[in-house]
């Protein structure tokens, strides 16, 4: 008795801190994967905590009916993943972003949601393993059909640092320290104040929201007669009081507003003035929402409840059937819903084959889809006589070319060199060199491959009579496998001389997009005419 | 009386059940077909030969009446049976085939205490029940969200013995909407897979689109109301039973509030 009373409350309390520190896992999950990105060098990226700002993004744009969608959401993230790495593209941008938001909401399982095993010591003193469901971000369906997303309760409490909290109490504490904050005028530690209760309001919310809708689809489930009548006294009488202070202290900020000299003071209010207003649009919503639940409860009510006694038995699929199936284990739950299903629905005629059928079937022509995508064009074809564009020769040529260990050298020097031998030598040189431009550093490394061709521009325009861009600088890179475990990009571009660092290629590579291009496309033109 | 019928007497018992295999025709719209319901009531010579051709073809009669028409069933290994395994997605992992299974399963149960909420509403032959996409979706999570305010001690599944797990959990897992990258409804979701059953009823002759709001709303047939409380909620109860998890009921209905409870 007394070794239960003791064990008991600790394991509790383990496996709750077990369960919250789970909730982080995804989010630690996002940082250690990122390096294996193939489609970006994303280990500039931090990943966590653009996770982070992903759940805020989300929070904040909940409310009652609907939030943001992915697009949204995605669109959102853009500047605070921008500030990380400003020198990357905006297409890069914006697909980490939608790889952490899919990552968020774990696209790819079944169930969407992640999964944590976790111990603890049953009331028979046995250590079982449990598993822990969680989700972070979930995805809704609005009643136009669109798919929009939520923040689940885990990931606000992750987010607000708040595990198990009375939301009521945490909110108080959270109002009261915004109006200390604000007349001593330490404003920044006042935005995070006010910012820490814009999220307990929307969980707030939250709670209102299921409890409006359960009521909603079934009065029974919510006790109407004490429980609900108390919540939305506590919560008009909370709102009430919300607005006093929410007012009071708008006011004040309004005038720290317009009073303050300072521009970065001045900057924090307005933020403070903007939060407050959207804590009170958000009062007001849940206002109406409280209003209106009384009405709903009603007109259920009067649907459900006044009706004659029954007139011949029957029975109640809810209660009888679907609820304690709900409640079986899963084993157990396959033969009601089978014997269920097999009862219910209905019959099927099997189709019968007959001759005639399956001949006019097999000999029905092709649908046609001139009905559906207008007319098709026959395409006339013609086989092509050779697949490769380059022979094996001309490859070893280009191999002996760019092999380039020690000192770099110019395009224009070596397509000279390959013009020499063959023409068609100098335009595969060229579509390597461009190809070096952008090495994938990462597949080498993957590959066990002992060098990779570097190309370097350094502004020199190239002068060729056939090819037009950049007169890259070219060089073999020793790719060095065991440089470290991150798959550092960058590690053979230190054996490179003309790279001064990451940036110099990068800058030069903005700056010659549109230069370059050109020479790219008239050189493959060339190279599949040569083709045909 | 089971010899000695006229062959025109068996070809038409024949034929009515042959129009009771098309759910959607109902007696009201062919002339034919309401003649032979007309007879199966007032002839009881003809009930009882309809009712054997049936038997011998592996059908059961539930009931023939003007609404509704014929309404078949299909006996323990018929030809017309239409089994689960053909329903639910196939799956290679057989503990994920049997949570597809009941999840599957448990929409239909759904559908049908949404179509007819009350003991009465089933009862009742003039009823009709209104079912959409998100309200049985919604009338099943919040199930779930019952039982799991209900399941006060450490209930999470144990991790070595997954089919253990509840089959509420299974549904509150599962997502209720993803999005695609072409925007339409994913399959696997719960909307996805309520979608699927409603139009499945509805190819049935169980329930009639209404509209598309609330991602697809349907009203009931009396087709369907005979089939579930003639057959299928007998079924389901009569394996319940045998799990020792429900007893026979006392009056009143458990999605209703009873009056000591509200007012």
């Amino acid at each position: 008795m007394r070794a239960d009373e003791t064990t008991a409350d600790p394991d509790e309390g383990l496996a709750r801190r077990l369960k919250a520190l789970a909730c982080t896992a995804p989010l630690h999950d996002l940082d250690a994967r990122k390096s294996k990105l193939d489609w970006a060098d994303a280990t500039v990226y931090q990943m966590a905590e653009i996770g982070l700002h992903t759940i805020d993004q989300v929070t904040i744009a909940m409310d009652f009916d609907t939030g943001a969608d992915h697009h949204q959401v995605a669109h959102r993230l853009l500047p605070f993943v921008a500030a990380q790495a400003p020198d990357r593209t905006t297409d890069e941008h914006t697909r980490v972003a939608r790889w952490v938001l899919d990552n968020l909401i774990n696209v790819g399982t079944t169930d969407r949601g992640f999964r944590r095993v976790y111990g603890a010591v049953d009331a028979d003193g046995r250590y079982r393993r449990r598993a822990f469901d969680f989700k972070l971000l979930v995805e809704l369906a609005a009643p136009d059909g669109e798919v929009y997303l939520r923040a689940t309760d885990e990931a606000i409490n992750v987010l607000v640092g708040a595990l198990d909290t009375d939301v009521e109490s945490a909110h108080i504490a959270a109002e009261v320290k915004l109006e200390n904050l604000i007349t001593r005028g330490r404003l920044a530690d006042a935005k995070l104040a006010a910012e820490q209760a814009r999220y307990r309001t929307v969980q707030y919310g939250e709670i209102l929201r299921a409890r409006l809708d359960a009521t909603r689809r079934d009065v029974r489930s919510v006790d109407w007669e004490r429980e609900l009548p108390e919540l939305l006294d506590s919560a008009l009488t909370h709102i009430e009081s919300r607005f006093r202070a929410e007012t009071a202290i708008l006011k004040n900020i309004t005038a720290a507003r317009d009073e303050a000299e300072d521009p970065d003071h001045k900057r924090r209010a307005a933020e403070l003035v903007d939060i407050v207003g959207d804590c009170i649009r958000r009062h007001t919503q849940l206002q109406n929402r409280l209003q209106a639940a009384g009405a709903v409860f009603r007109a259920e009510q009067d649907r459900q409840q006044f009706s004659g006694p029954p007139q011949r038995a029957a029975i109640d699929v809810f209660g009888q059937l679907l609820t304690p199936t709900l409640d079986l284990p899963l084993s157990g739950a396959l033969a009601p819903v089978e014997a269920y299903f097999r009862a219910g629905a209905g019959t099927s005629v099997p189709s019968v084959p007959a001759l005639p059928s399956l001949v006019s079937l097999l000999l029905r022509p092709a649908p046609e889809r001139e009905h559906v995508v207008g007319e098709v064009p026959d395409p006339e074809l013609q086989p092509a006589e050779d697949t490769d564009a380059f022979t094996d020769e001309q490859w070893r040529q280009a191999d002996a070319l760019l092999d380039l260990p020690e000192v770099p050298r110019r395009l224009s020097g070596l397509l000279e060199e390959a013009r020499a031998a063959d023409p068609a030598v100098a335009r595969l040189v060229a579509l390597r060199a461009v190809y070096a431009y952008g090495p994938e550093v990462g597949g080498a490394l993957r590959q066990a491959q002992r060098a990779v061709l570097l190309a370097v521009d350094d502004g020199t325009r190239l002068d060729d009579p056939e090819i037009g861009g950049a007169d890259l600088l070219l060089m073999s890179a020793l790719v060095d496998g065991d440089a470290d475990d991150g798959g550092e990009p960058d590690g053979p571009g230190d054996d490179s001389p003309g790279a001064d660092g990451a940036d110099g290629v990068d800058a030069a590579r903005d700056g010659t997009d549109v230069e370059r291009e050109p020479g790219l496309f008239d050189d493959s033109d060339a190279i599949e005419e040569a083709a045909l | 009386m089971s010899t000695g019928h006229a062959s025109a007497d068996a070809e038409a018992a024949a034929r009515l059940l042959a129009f009771g295999m098309r759910p959607k025709l109902v007696p009201g719209r062919d002339v034919v077909y309401a003649d032979l319901v007309r007879r199966y009531g007032e002839d009881s010579a003809f009930k009882q030969l309809t009712h054997s051709v049936a038997a011998g073809l592996g059908l059961m009669v539930l009931e023939v009446n003007a609404q509704a028409g014929a309404v078949l069933a299909a006996t323990d290994e018929s030809v017309f049976e239409i089994k689960m395994d053909s329903y639910a997605r196939q799956s290679k992992i057989r503990e994920r085939r049997d949570t597809e299974k009941v999840l599957h399963g448990l929409i239909h149960l759904a559908t049908a205490a949404l179509g007819y909420p009350r003991p009465d509403d089933l009862a009742n032959d003039t009823y009709i029940g209104r079912v959409s996409v998100e309200q049985v979706d919604g009338v099943v999570r919040e199930a779930c969200r019952i039982l799991d305010e209900r399941a006060a001690t450490n209930t999470d599944p144990l991790a070595d013995a997954p089919e253990l797990e509840q089959a509420w959990r299974a549904y509150a897992r599962r997502p209720a909407a993803a999005a695609t990258k072409d925007g339409r409804l994913a399959p696997d979701t719960t909307r996805g897979m309520v979608t699927r059953a409603l139009r499945f009823l509805a190819e049935q002759g169980f329930l009639v689109p209404v509209s598309s709001e609330q991602g697809g709303t349907y009203r009931t047939t009396p087709r369907y109301q005979v089939q579930v409380r003639e057959l299928a909620a007998d079924a389901a109860f009569d394996e319940l039973l045998a799990l020792g998890v429900v007893s026979v009921p006392g009056e009143g209905s458990t999605l209703r509030a009873s009056a000591t409870d509200t007012l």
